[in-house]
């Protein structure tokens, strides 16, 4: 705590440089808003994958098909990345930029392990349960919803990347800091939507 | 080039208006066309195959690619200005919304040339859209270019969400906000909410033509209904998406010429809370045919009905408002109070249809036309015509001529309720929707034949708007700030047309109707809530629109992705998502710019807002 003021004092920033600006705050609003957009989009998603998930025109099921250890390491990883985008804003209020960039960097790592993790878990699908786009309605509504979210992590991990070479070129600013701030609001909503695929996916699919 | 790469809220505004008339001037030749087919029995004048493309088309068109960006129009013309904003809170995305909403409606066009348009209706019920019913690319051309148009609208939803929230001039408190801008923040928390839902339904749509998934073919475990569900808890709002920007529009002018103030205000925001909520609600009476049950079949009509009470309150409060006012019947107003009473028609056969057990007879008939037309046309249409007479003068700074406005308004009502009052007759006597003919002497024929005759009206009315706005281009702009000389709200307090910073200090709200008040204490201007200072800009820029063209490019690109090509160099780069990803690139890439350079902007500096005042 007094560090933080300490720092702020020293008139560089503000304690909270994503809201010193409207421009900003703005920002920071309107990412709300579109996270309201991104919750009914995947809830549209979770909707048809439930009406659809014991469609399987013969082909695998999820209790056959799913093993959960796989799934529950790629959970691990993306939790802990939400963690650590945590530490990373608060690395931006106390003003530390060298924390920031390696905490960021973290979050980008664990991101990016997840998204081999699921790649891998699809192909074996693909590969060794025949298990694909075309199988059956439930193999359509499982690759749409749970590969619409790894694209989301896709994104979120060039987004994060770009920023922190922002980071490194421009430093923490009123104008950097409201993006970075924002990106781990993305960053965190797409960890609670895996969350209930999780569930709803997985678990859900296991227990029959 | 000034108008591709602008990011002021005015021309964006402008940008709008003239592509959502292009469209709108589509959607009507085709609906001309319908017309013509359907004036006689066992008319040869098109095929069914046509017939179809042309009332997909014509109904898809008019509502995403017409009035919606009309509607876009008048609410980034008006909406910063009646809110006291110097511009919305994200020029760059406003922009891009435009441009997205453009390139879409241009994709979903090039299906006449490229291989024949959508044949499924505006609604695409699966499996009429599937690949089994409809081989060609029509439909793909309606989900791949929708997709791109409704981003952005969703966009541009988000855009005046969190420009109402936090751009408005000190002590503008939301009770005090006038109602076109409550409807316009409303109708943008519809779209927030409503729009992914479809976004979803047209990528399940595409995944099944494109890349043979199983969602709606039964074949495959999929479900049609499913498709039905999403589309209307879509579709549904999407009707209060256009019709409450109407409600907000008719709330402004009427006060203005009764000069007197809304009556029940508060009501009206709450009415407009209410019915947008209940949107929401409502969705299945789409689907009383489709076999859901008789429980849910009551729910959806019980609270269908419902809503007819939040819109009696507006009906009642509009009325009220122009009972012992002073009411000019100039031309903004003659389309506000012929909207009442035409309006009113087609809400009392929506709730006919809310009806299940009538539903079942009205379902798919001419009646059903009737009564969305109605509504559409009669609310809607009317209502935006109302807007443009009203706020045209604000926009370019001239006054439309009054004498051609009145009979704009007379041939298009008259010629509107020709044509589709006794469509509601041809549906009870047994007249089927969507199809291209019908035999003689099933006293079908008179009622088409007024039917067609009043379309013809109607274009004529139209005709006669374009030539309005042609002659009154030519005439020098000398538009009062005030020309209606009894504004009630800010917008009307700067020239005409406002300079591109709009408010040269922000003025200080001290009540509802703004301007009116400083009036009435005797004030001619308002106070202001700043001293004069630098005005930060937002600079012009190409991004949104590169952006926009990339996504066309990877729409196009995927959608021919599996197509057979008599050259090998074009199977190469389609086959292989090459043109899809050369798309993708330029919009990535673009972002990628946007985001490395920072757009500083720039300022106009006191002396300049003390000369430009001067001009
Ligand atoms: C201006 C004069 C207009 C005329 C003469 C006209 C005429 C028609 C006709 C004849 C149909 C076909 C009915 C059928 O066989 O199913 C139709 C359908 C439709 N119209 Fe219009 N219309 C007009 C304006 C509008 C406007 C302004 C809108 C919307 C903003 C609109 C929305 C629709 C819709 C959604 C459909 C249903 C299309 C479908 O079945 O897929 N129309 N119209
Ligand atoms: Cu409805």
């Amino acid at each position: 705590m007094t560090t933080a003021h300490a720092e702020a004092a020293d008139g560089i920033l503000p304690h909270e440089p994503e809201k010193a600006t409207l421009e900003g705050r703005n920002k920071v609003l309107a990412f709300w808003l579109f996270l309201g957009g991104e919750a009914v989009l995947f809830g549209t998603l979770f909707a048809t994958f439930l009406a659809l998930r014991n469609q399987t025109n013969e082909g695998p099921t999820a209790a056959e098909l799913f093993h959960l250890p796989l799934v529950a390491a790629a959970t691990l990883l993306l939790l802990v990345s939400s963690l650590t985008s945590v530490f990373a804003i608060q690395a931006m209020h106390r003003g530390n930029v060298a924390q920031l960039r390696n905490w960021l960097l973290v979050t980008v790592l664990l991101g990016l392990a997840f998204l081999i993790l699921e790649i891998y878990e699809f192909s074996v699908y693909i590969r060794h349960e025949e298990f694909g786009m075309t199988t059956s309605a439930f193999s359509s509504a499982f690759y749409t919803l749970v590969g619409f979210h790894g694209a989301h992590v896709a994104f979120g991990i060039l987004w994060i990347a770009v920023l922190i070479g922002q980071l490194l070129h421009k430093g923490l600013t009123v104008v950097t800091a409201p993006k970075i701030y924002v990106s781990a609001m993305y960053w965190h909503f797409i960890d609670v939507v895996w969350v209930f695929i999780f569930t709803v996916v997985y678990l859900l699919g296991k227990v029959g | 080039m000034d108008w591709i790469t602008t990011v002021d809220h005015k021309k964006i505004a402008i940008l709008y208006l003239w592509a959502g008339g292009l469209f709108f001037g589509i959607g009507g030749l085709e609906a001309i066309l319908i017309r013509i087919q359907l004036i006689k029995p066992m008319n040869t004048f098109l095929d069914a195959q046509t017939f179809n493309e042309l009332i997909t088309m014509h109904g898809t068109t008019m509502i995403f690619l017409g009035v919606m960006p009309v509607i876009f129009a008048l609410m980034n013309a008006v909406i910063p200005l009646q809110i006291g904003a110097r511009d919305v809170a994200f020029p760059f995305l406003n922009s891009l919304g435009f441009w997205t909403f453009l390139f879409g409606g241009l994709l979903l066009n090039l299906s006449w040339v490229m291989g024949g348009a959508p044949d499924a209706g505006w609604t695409a019920y699966t499996p009429l859209s599937g690949k089994g019913y409809s081989a060609s690319h029509g439909v793909d051309f309606y989900t791949i270019g929708l997709q791109i148009a409704g981003l952005g609208t969703l966009i541009g939803g988000i855009n005046f969400l969190a420009t109402i929230i936090t751009m408005r001039a000190p002590g503008m408190s939301f009770m005090r906000m006038p109602m076109f801008a409550w409807a316009t923040f409303i109708t943008s928390a519809i779209i927030l909410f409503a729009f992914p839902a479809v976004t979803v339904g047209l990528v399940l749509l595409t995944f099944d033509r494109i890349l043979d998934a199983n969602f709606f073919d039964v074949d495959g475990g999929g479900n049609p209904v499913l498709w039905q569900h999403i589309f209307w808890i879509f579709g549904h709002p999407e009707v209060y998406i256009l019709i409450l920007p109407a409600f907000g529009i008719i709330s402004e002018v009427i006060p203005t010429f009764s000069r007197k103030r809304l009556f029940g205000y508060s009501s009206m925001v709450f009415a407009t809370i209410l019915i947008a909520f209940l949107g929401f609600m409502v969705w299945a009476h789409h689907m009383f045919t489709t076999g859901l049950g008789p429980v849910a079949n009551a729910l959806f009509s019980v609270s269908t009905m419902l809503i007819a009470v939040p819109t009696g309150i507006k009906i009642f409060n509009w009325l009220f408002t122009m009972w012992g006012g002073q009411v000019r019947f100039t031309t903004p107003n003659l389309f506000a109070a012929g909207f009442i009473p035409t309006f009113t028609m087609g809400g009392v056969t929506g709730v006919m249809l809310a009806s299940a057990p009538a539903d079942f007879q009205f379902h798919d008939t001419y009646f059903v036309v009737a009564h969305f037309h109605y509504v559409i046309v009669g609310g809607l249409v009317l209502g935006l015509f109302a807007g443009l007479h009203y706020w045209w003068p604000k926009m370019f700074g001239r006054m439309l001529s009054e004498t051609l406005g009145k009979w704009t308004f007379w041939t298009f009502i008259i010629g509107f309720h020709l044509t589709f009052f006794v469509q509601h007759f041809l549906g009870l006597m047994g007249m089927q929707r969507r199809v291209f003919t019908y035999l003689p002497n099933q006293q079908f024929d008179t009622l088409n034949l007024v039917s067609t005759v009043g379309a013809f009206l109607m274009g004529v009315g139209m005709i006669i708007f374009l030539i309005n706005v042609f002659l009154t281009s030519r005439r020098p702009a000398d538009a009062p700030e005030d020309p209606w000389e009894d504004g009630r709200t800010l917008e009307w307090t700067i020239p005409s047309p406002p300079p591109e910073y709009n408010f040269k200090q922000t003025p200080l709200v001290r009540g509802l109707d703004a301007f009116w008040k400083e009036k009435m204490a005797g004030h001619k201007a308002m106070t202001p809530a700043e001293p004069i200072g630098p005005i930060h800009m937002p600079s012009a820029t190409i991004l949104p629109f590169l952006m926009s063209v990339g996504i066309f490019i990877a729409g196009l690109g995927f959608m021919f992705s599996r197509d057979e090509f008599s050259s090998s160099i074009m199977s190469f780069l389609f086959n292989n998502y090459i043109v899809t990803a050369l798309g993708l690139l330029i919009t990535f890439g673009s972002m990628l710019m946007r985001s490395l350079f920072d757009d500083h902007g720039w300022h106009i500096e006191p002396e300049e807002l003390e000369e430009g005042e001067q001009r």
